[in-house]
């Protein structure tokens, strides 16, 4: 089990430094000037140096990279050029928003979907089986911004009954997070009843049958027992999927996140605020599999016992 | 005379496909005494196991369902009990052992809760109380070290060992009759052996019945003191084993017995029936062996026969028109 | 029925009455198998239907979709509109019924740019292994490593926003699952029996790859293309409507919400129809690549 800890760990590190290499290449991969694009066409020469000089883009590129590397280390991410301020400072007032979304959404996808999925697996063939997975492809299928902008006109502005923008309170988080979720409510929804179809026809079940156990334990402790693997293993990896995801719901909800900054920064090219928040999605993507893997590892015996 | 502990009379198990219907058993009876040995034998596909499952009552995870007959266990008819009464029969009065001993153990659960699963829903026990039934079960079957054995996992156990703890498991609420279907296919050869000797020990011990279903005529010699055959679903031949093997009477059963090898018999090529299984949603119309007969006559094509006594004995069936020349061109041969 | 009849004669010991299966026969089971699964045949004419659209459109619209009509403004659905007017009083449908082509074909061009590069990415990375091998497949778990919509979002960030770019995005984004995809398959292929003999007959590499890899492989490529029109419809649309697509003027369906959002609470049909139109279309997209899969492959269902 250690070993296996350490090796999952040590492998990680590698494309860390692949993934870091290229989001410091990405200002570099801009076709034409970056400094020039940022500053506007009608910019004088002056200020397109300045902000040059800003990006660190003067310097050779080995040494941009090694000021880079070396801001990752000590926390020095540079500073937008939107207000001057550092990139750290820009970034941390919108981390709550977004992590509670992905919580929020994660929490009541996983609930709905894994049920939605164990009893279209349970009734496979039947009524229930086909309205879940009629359930569950609508979910994948539906543009989620669409699906925000309807729950809002519905809830919102028809029965009034939710705040249509912003986060006042608890319940500016409801509609959000049903839009967010719903795609992975989906994906579980499927995943797990695939799952559960397969584990429903090991042998290990049938002996439970052959005890006398009851149906929904035979389903819940020996069928669902050993999906649960797999389902942890996919809700985990949808959760990184969450956090990004977020960029569109943020949108449609005004909601200052870090998808809703993601988007602001591209439209305003504050180059460094980009490259951070890039950073940030594909490095919270590479540990959340990481953390993943490893949960993996606990649950299943096979791993944990060799 | 000894008690009747199981009867199956005229079991007809069907399944359903998508536009027709098949017929898996058709016809199936026999009993099994207590403290008996029954042997199932047959070829794969041949319905064994869609009997012992009808049995159980464990039909419901496939599209099987049992249309015709009743099985009598202790004189009452499980077929006509509701899904909560069968359950309490499940694992308490009768218990199954299945083939393959490793995937039939649930890989995410510890050997012990496994065991006392059963035990904790079918007695009124405590925690302590199904922890020592449950180490002395392992015990009896010969488990040396139970404690370790309960703290394990599936993985960590052998084959042999993991069918030593399924039998204990099977054992644990003390059955009348125990199904094993293919108890030991899928373990080595030296194994099996010792499988076998524990189950004939269980056997006496206890005084319960065992229906042991097999391809392997080896074990039905060793361990049975009846045997059945099937053939497509119906019983071909019923006889006591040392008959059996003796004077084996149906062309299937035949067949069967000489294409087993015999050390020292010098036959360089072992004769086969020819042929294979027919499907079963395109049965032959008359006798389902037939178009495998080399005895096969017209009538034989167009009337199944019936399985009856064979003239002048009470414990041997046969279903079969043309035994009397299949005996002869048996004993010619 | 007929082969039901083989299977008698078979049982009875004889095999003369078996023919060799034919090609066509292959291809009229497959169809006979799907047109038993009802959702995929009703999405099949959805998506047939789009694509006719998709060509047709331009000629069908009622109204033009670009000619303003100040005097019907914000107007909901009539008989005259029947998706209702937008803001400078244009026909939602005609709009609609032109955006389709622009819509299927940003999506369709970005898969078939991204499924082409991946296939032959994937196809030699499990051909040849080792070195090509390794570059390919660290390759996809870098670009993996955005997760969904986040690597389409990042190439726009990097070569800015337009139709051109949002196809570049989103085939980027289709690669590296394309890949693994056609290196898993090819993988399992490369083990059969055929391939060692096509071998030792001296077959050179890239024929074996082409005519006896690729189409083992062209199954699961299938479904997963028909599968990523679906999700490439979306993400080309989500993109629009953060505004790093179409231009607001052109009638892409995205880019069309993106805009309507401003007038939602006094017009929500122009939010109603455009979003309704892709969901329907990458639901029939998706229910068309599920059934393809459990037609072509019932093991995975």
């Amino acid at each position: 089990m250690g070993r296996y800890c350490i090796k999952r760990i040590l492998s990680a590190i590698p494309l860390l430094l692949a993934i870091s290499f290229f989001i410091f290449m990405y200002i570099h991969l801009i076709p034409g000037d970056p400094a020039r694009m940022q500053a506007g066409m009608d910019a004088t020469a002056e200020e397109v140096e300045v902000i040059r000089e800003q990006l660190g883009l003067n310097k050779p590129l080995l040494t941009q990279y090694v000021d880079y590397m070396k801001g990752l280390f000590t926390g020095d991410l540079g500073n937008s050029l939107k207000n001057g301020a550092t990139v750290w400072d820009t970034i941390i007032p919108r981390f709550k928003p977004t992590i509670m979304l992905t919580i929020c959404s994660i929490i009541w996808a996983t609930i709905v979907g894994v049920a939605l999925g164990i009893i279209s697996a349970v009734c496979r063939g039947k009524a229930m089986d086909y309205i879940g997975m009629l359930i569950a492809i609508s979910g994948i299928s539906v543009p989620s911004f669409w699906l925000g902008l309807m729950l809002i006109q519905w809830f919102s502005v028809g029965l009034g009954w939710l705040p249509t923008s912003g986060l006042d309170s608890w319940k500016s988080y409801i509609l959000p997070s049903l839009t967010l979720g719903a795609g992975t409510m989906a994906i579980l929804a499927r995943f797990t009843r695939s799952s559960m179809l397969e584990s429903m026809r090991e042998d290990y079940v049938r002996t439970a049958r052959a005890k006398g156990l009851g149906e929904f334990f035979v389903i819940m402790r020996h069928a669902f027992k050993n999906s649960l693997i797999q389902v942890v293993t996919v809700t985990g990896l949808q959760i990184g999927g969450l956090l990004s995801g977020s960029v569109l719901v943020e949108t449609v909800f005004s909601i200052p996140g870090l998808g809703r900054l993601l988007v602001d920064s591209i439209n305003y090219r504050d180059y460094k605020v980009v490259q951070a928040l890039l950073l940030f999605f594909a490095v919270e993507y590479i540990v959340v599999n990481l953390i993943v893997d490893l949960l993996y590892g606990v649950l299943n015996p096979k791993v944990r016992y060799d | 005379m000894a008690e009747k502990l199981l009867e199956v009379k005229n079991l007809r198990t069907e399944f359903k496909r998508e536009k027709s219907t098949v017929t898996a058993v058709n016809d199936v009876s026999f009993s099994i005494d207590k403290g008996e040995v029954l042997g199932l034998v047959g070829e794969s596909g041949c319905g064994k196991s869609v009997t012992s499952l009808s049995i159980m009552g464990l039909l419901l995870d496939t599209s099987g369902k049992v249309t015709n007959g009743e099985v009598l266990l202790d004189g009452q008819d499980l077929l006509k009990l509701s899904k909560k009464e069968m359950r309490s029969i499940r694992g308490r009065k009768m218990s199954m052992i299945f083939q393959n001993p490793m995937s039939s153990l649930n890989p995410c659960m510890r050997v012990e809760r496994q065991i006392t699963e059963a035990i904790l829903l079918h007695n009124k026990f405590s925690k302590e109380q199904a922890h020592k039934r449950a180490y002395d079960v392992l015990k009896s079957v010969g488990i040396p070290d139970p404690d370790t054995t309960l703290r394990s996992y599936p993985h960590q156990l052998s084959g042999g060992m993991s069918q030593r703890v399924m039998i204990a498991m099977a054992l644990s609420c003390e059955p009348d009759l125990m199904i094993a279907d293919e108890p030991t296919t899928a373990l080595d050869v030296t194994i099996q052996a010792q499988i076998l000797e524990l189950m004939l020990q269980i056997k006496e011990e206890r005084n319960s019945g065992i229906l042991l279903i097999t391809h392997d005529l080896g074990v039905v010699a060793e361990m049975c003191s009846r045997v059945i055959v099937m053939y497509a679903g119906r019983i071909v031949e019923e006889a006591p084993v040392k008959e059996l093997f003796a004077d084996p009477i149906h062309p299937y059963t035949n067949g069967l017995i000489a294409s087993v090898p015999k050390i020292g018999s010098g036959v360089k090529k072992l004769p086969a029936i020819p042929g294979s299984v027919p499907d079963l949603s395109v049965m032959p119309k008359g006798c389902k062996f037939a178009p495998r007969c080399k005895y096969a006559t017209e009538k034989c094509r167009q009337e199944e026969p019936k399985l009856q006594y064979l003239p002048g004995s009470t414990t041997r069936k046969i279903r079969c028109h043309v035994f009397n020349r299949a005996k002869e061109g048996g004993e010619q041969a | 029925m007929a082969d039901k009849e083989i299977k008698t004669t078979s049982a009875g010991g004889s095999y003369e009455a078996e023919e060799l299966p034919k090609a066509q026969s292959k291809v009229k089971e497959f169809v006979k198998k799907f047109l038993r699964r009802k959702t995929a045949v009703i999405a099949l004419v959805f998506v047939v239907l789009m694509i006719l659209v998709a060509i047709f459109g331009p000629y069908i619209a009622p109204y033009d979709p670009a000619a303003p009509d100040y005097t019907a403004m914000l107007q909901g659905p009539s008989a005259a509109h029947w998706w209702g007017t937008d803001e400078f009083g244009r026909d939602v449908f005609s709009r609609l019924l032109v955006g389709t082509r622009l819509s299927l074909s940003v999506a369709l061009a970005s898969v078939i740019i991204g499924t082409v590069i991946g296939t032959v990415l994937g196809l030699l990375a499990g051909y040849y292994g080792g070195i090509i091998e390794s570059i390919v497949m660290r390759g996809s778990d870098i670009l993996f490593s955005f997760p969904d919509i986040l690597l389409a979002i990042a190439v726009v960030a990097i070569i800015g926003p337009g139709v051109v770019n949002i196809v570049i995005a989103v085939a980027v984004f289709t690669v590296p699952s394309v890949a693994r995809l056609a290196r898993s398959a090819t993988l399992t292929v490369k083990e059969s029996l055929y391939i060692e003999v096509a071998r030792s007959l001296g077959c050179k590499d890239w024929r074996i790859l082409w005519v006896h890899i690729f189409p083992g492989t062209l199954q699961s490529l299938i479904v997963n293309f028909t599968m990523r029109i679906g999700t490439a419809i979306l993400a080309a649309a989500s993109l629009s409507f953060l505004g790093f697509g179409a231009n607001v003027t052109e009638p892409e369906w995205g880019a069309m919400l993106s805009q309507s959002r401003n007038y939602m609470t006094t017009a929500p049909h122009l939010v109603l129809f455009p979003g309704l139109l892709i969901f329907l279309t990458v639901l029939a997209f998706n229910l068309l690549g599920d059934g393809l899969r459990d037609t072509l492959d019932p093991k995975m269902k």
